[in-house]
């Protein structure tokens, strides 16, 4: 009789070798379980990491630091018949003196870089759309230059030593009488919308670059529904089984999957070179754009037919209607909830687009927000590619915020997406 | 003016619809024959026949007016001025008429040139004014003759049918004609770039330095177009990314799949999708805040020297935008993988994780490594994140500290800003633009066939 052999099953699995090898077994188990867990850690930890940043350095583009500052118009600088003529900048300078009358001349130059350098067109603009203001004393809020801000925000310490920051001793001094007597104030930035882009941090905005997108999507949009809409139906309800239709369909799904860029590089070379369209205009970055969803296009519009039942195919054609009027009248409504998720989809993706723009010249410096198809702009992602290549300090935030801002459309873009997805779709 | 012809245009499509369909009606209530098609399908038919050739006519129109014109132009100039000029000069005779008409004027125009510029003015206007009556003419011909050929019997609905079924193979072809596009504009102007430098130099040599020689004795700058060192630089940056992005995309799978409550998925799956919604140019620029000062300051610590623009910053940040893409590919692979296999296994005793490793990942290998694949195209190509975080300077060095550059950055910077068609600097663009998309090409064919082909032998 030999003891080592198991007399029963139970003590083989409860042999000691046995539970170490259950032991190593589960461990190993465990591991993978690990693994996994701090992958996905690691990838929402990274997600996160990059909002916070990006709302760390950004909110602080939501507000911007005015200075309330009494101007008299007098009627001598400037003319009541033409008020758009007439020198401003003195006007400024007398206001500065008058408010800061202590202040020497050898400091005052250091006073009036205080304001932003845009100071006399900001109030010759007020002064030009409402002409009653002259010969009167107005309180202006005039935005205050970038390192001025970025001291009020605490992004310039007064602590650092003063050849090692962008304000001097004299303006953080005056900065804080100007604070004691309650003329500074922080509002919200609705700069950051209404303006168009600028040298000067404190007074650009994303208005150009927003209607540039606008207008963008807009010609994609015209572009890539329709045809997208066209093509899908085809494809999927009256295309032959043949080499043509064949080529077609790897053609869209290779397209799919063309780098970015290499649109950008058709556009230049046809669009621009061959056609002879104008540089940077929101119609060319539209028809490029639309060049690259139309396959996700066609792919989505294909999927929500498909997803509709031949029953209801069969029951119109036996009602005498035409192939044509089946799929318009009775087809094409029921898939359009789903065509429509997906052209949302299409274009937010769309509108986060940057490489391809960029070669079509839509990362042009424009200072007015374009008027038409025809004009140069640039689009959101593009305006905030030049904006983080810009050296002065007050970009970074503004940069941030454009990214929290295109992040805004996306997201509410989506949840149209997903709120129609849910509201409209039919479940077969 | 377009705008006008447009809406002209569809005004007049309007009018023949109502045309048509009253027409059509008049028959249905008049005829003693039973008529063939619904009053709408005539009022289609006028309208269909009238709008789309007006509409082709239109953009004919405006595509060709400008050169119709500058040639006018030119044959107006007297011919002291225009004869034995090269093309190049009659170029700047245009683009100064051109100038000149809209009040952009740079000292004296001499007098022939002033009259071209009157002389443009005034054809433009009439050009303009043509265009209306032309096409107006056109729509009202059209509709007169549609208009005839309709009767009781007439079958307007297949007429129809048939130009909306041209109309959306039209549509269809257009996704071979936007290859064809780039195919051909890819190869046209890569083509006159390798007349200038040899293919050989451009595939094999190992400086890049892409300028043009300013003057035509320099010595210094002649640029050197040897890609050599800007493809490792791709594939070195691509090649961080990858292994960054495969381990956490492959085991976030893995845990999905095997391990992950519903709920965890529901939460997990859409933040996965929010990582891959997130727009390149936002991923540029956290790797130029945080990422790039980051791997820096540790380096520092480490004692090593690294590049503000690193590649392990660009492609790190890369990595973090492909993990979506490798983690959503590879669920679809394992998911695919037949539930009798999984459930076999399990019930032969064996753990989940042994489940996993033994059964359905060898099972869904072959889709796995299509999607890894597809990846790797996607992070050859991709730009902005390269553009922002990587360097300019092509180093042939495959040190992941030091600044390297890739294809799709000497892309971008090669073609920023003003562009001339003729310098082998703008052209070199297009060379490494025809390389990027046949390399991408291939990855994305091969990587399609891999996964159909394991798609069918589980089905």
């Amino acid at each position: 009789m030999s003891t080592t052999a198991p007399t029963s099953t139970d003590s083989f699995w409860h042999s000691e070798a046995a539970i170490a090898r259950r032991k190593k077994r589960h461990g190993a188990d465990r591991r993978l379980q690990i693994f996994g867990i701090t992958a996905i850690t690691i990838a929402i930890g990274l997600l996160g990491i990059l909002i916070v940043s990006l709302v760390s350095t950004g909110y602080q583009a939501f507000v911007q630091t005015e200075i309330a500052l009494p101007v008299n118009v007098s009627s001598e600088e400037v003319s009541r018949d033409d008020p758009s003529k007439g020198d401003y900048r003195d006007l400024i300078r007398q206001a500065l003196h008058a408010e800061f009358p202590d202040v020497g001349d050898s400091e005052f130059r250091q006073l009036e870089q205080m304001l932003t350098r845009n100071a006399q067109f900001i109030v010759r603009d007020r002064v030009v759309s409402n002409p009653s203001l002259v010969g009167q004393t107005t309180t202006f809020h005039i935005p205050m230059a970038d390192p001025i801000d970025q001291l009020n925000k605490g992004v310039i310490s007064a602590e650092t030593p003063e050849d090692r920051r962008r304000v001097s001793n004299v303006q953080v001094e005056l900065f804080d009488q100007m604070e004691q007597r309650g003329l500074v104030s922080t509002p919200f930035n609705w700069g950051l919308f209404f303006n168009a882009d600028s040298r000067f941090p404190e007074l650009a905005g994303l208005a150009g670059a927003i209607v540039g997108s606008f207008y963008a999507l807009l010609v994609c949009f015209l572009i890539s529904f329709p045809v997208g809409i066209a093509a899908a139906v085809y494809l999927e309800e009256f295309a032959p089984k043949n080499r043509l239709t064949d080529i077609i369909e790897v053609n869209i799904n290779n397209l799919a999957a063309v780098p970015s860029v290499v649109f950008g590089l058709l556009g230049l070379a046809v669009f621009l070179n061959f056609f002879g369209l104008p540089r940077s205009a929101p119609l060319v970055g539209g028809m490029v754009l639309s060049l690259m969803t139309l396959p996700t296009m066609i792919i989505v519009t294909r999927a929500s037919l498909k997803a509709v039942p031949p029953s209801i195919r069969e029951g119109a054609l036996g009602m005498g209607a035409s192939k044509h009027q089946v799929i318009t009248q009775h087809v094409l409504p029921l898939a359009l909830p789903g065509i429509l998720t997906g052209t949302i989809l299409g274009l937010a993706q769309a509108l986060g687009e940057t490489a391809p723009l960029l070669l079509i010249g839509m990362n042009a410096f424009i200072t007015s927000p374009p008027g038409g198809i025809m004009e140069p702009a640039t689009a959101l992602p593009t305006q905030i590619f030049i904006w983080a290549d810009s050296p002065e300090r007050g970009f970074v935030a503004r940069t941030s915020a454009a990214i929290l801002v295109l992040l805004g459309f996306l997201i509410t873009m989506n949840m149209i997406a997903i709120f129609l997805r849910s509201r409209l779709e039919r479940r077969w | 003016m377009f705008g006008y012809a447009l809406l002209l245009i569809i005004a007049m499509s309007l009018i023949a619809y109502f045309v048509g369909r009253s027409a059509g009606s008049r028959f249905a209530t008049n005829s003693q024959e039973k008529i063939h098609s619904l009053p709408s399908y005539h009022g289609a038919f006028v309208a269909v026949w009238v709008g789309i050739p007006a509409l082709i006519l239109l953009l004919l129109w405006v595509g060709l007016q400008g050169t119709a014109i500058d040639q006018l132009l030119l044959s107006s100039l007297p011919e002291q001025m225009t004869e034995g000029a090269s093309a190049s000069q009659l170029n700047l005779y245009l683009q100064e008429i051109h100038n000149v008409t809209t009040g952009r004027v740079f000292g004296e125009p001499s007098p022939e040139i002033k009259a071209a510029a009157e002389r443009l003015i005034r054809w433009e206007a009439i050009a303009r004014w043509a265009m209306l009556v032309v096409i107006l003419a056109l729509t009202i011909v059209v509709l007169m003759i549609t208009r005839a050929q309709l009767s009781p019997r007439f079958r307007a609905r297949n007429n129809v049918e048939r130009i909306v079924s041209g109309l959306m193979i039209f549509c269809a072809t257009l996704a071979i004609l936007t290859t064809l596009g780039i195919i051909g504009s890819l190869l046209f102007e890569a083509w006159a770039f390798f007349q200038m430098v040899p293919v050989s130099e451009f595939l094999f040599g190992l400086n890049w330095e892409p300028q043009i020689p300013i003057r035509e004795d320099q010595v210094a700058a002649a640029g050197a177009f040897g890609a050599i060192p800007v493809f490792t630089g791709t594939l070195l940056i691509a090649f961080i990314a990858m292994l960054v992005a495969t381990p956490i995309g492959l085991l976030t799978a893995i845990y999905l799949v095997e391990y992950a409550s519903d709920r965890v998925r529901s939460t997990v799956k859409p933040i996965m999708e929010i990582l891959a919604g997130v727009p390149t140019v936002v991923y540029g620029f956290f790797a130029v805040l945080i990422v790039a000062p980051a791997v820096r300051d540790f380096g520092s610590v480490l004692g090593l020297a690294v590049s503000p623009n690193s590649a392990l910053a660009a492609g790190g940040v890369m990595g973090i935008m492909i993990i979506p893409f490798i983690s959503s590919l590879s669920d679809d692979a394992l998911n695919a993988v037949p539930r009798a296999m999984r459930d076999g296994s399990l019930a032969m005793g064996s753990t989940r994780s042994e489940t996993m490793l033994n059964v359905l990942l060898p099972a869904a290998l072959p889709g796995i490594m299509g999607g890894i694949l597809l990846a790797l195209s996607r992070a050859i190509g991709e730009t902005m994140i390269v553009v922002m975080a990587a360097g300019l300077i092509a180093n042939l060095t495959f040190n992941p500290v030091d600044s390297v550059t890739t294809v799709t950055v000497q892309i971008v910077t090669l073609l920023i800003g003003d562009t001339s068609f003729d310098s082998p600097k703008t052209l070199a663009a297009f060379a490494l633009g025809l390389v990027l998309f046949i390399i991408t090409l291939c990855l994305n064919v091969l990587a399609i066939r891999i996964v159909q082909k394991y798609r069918e032998k589980y089905d």
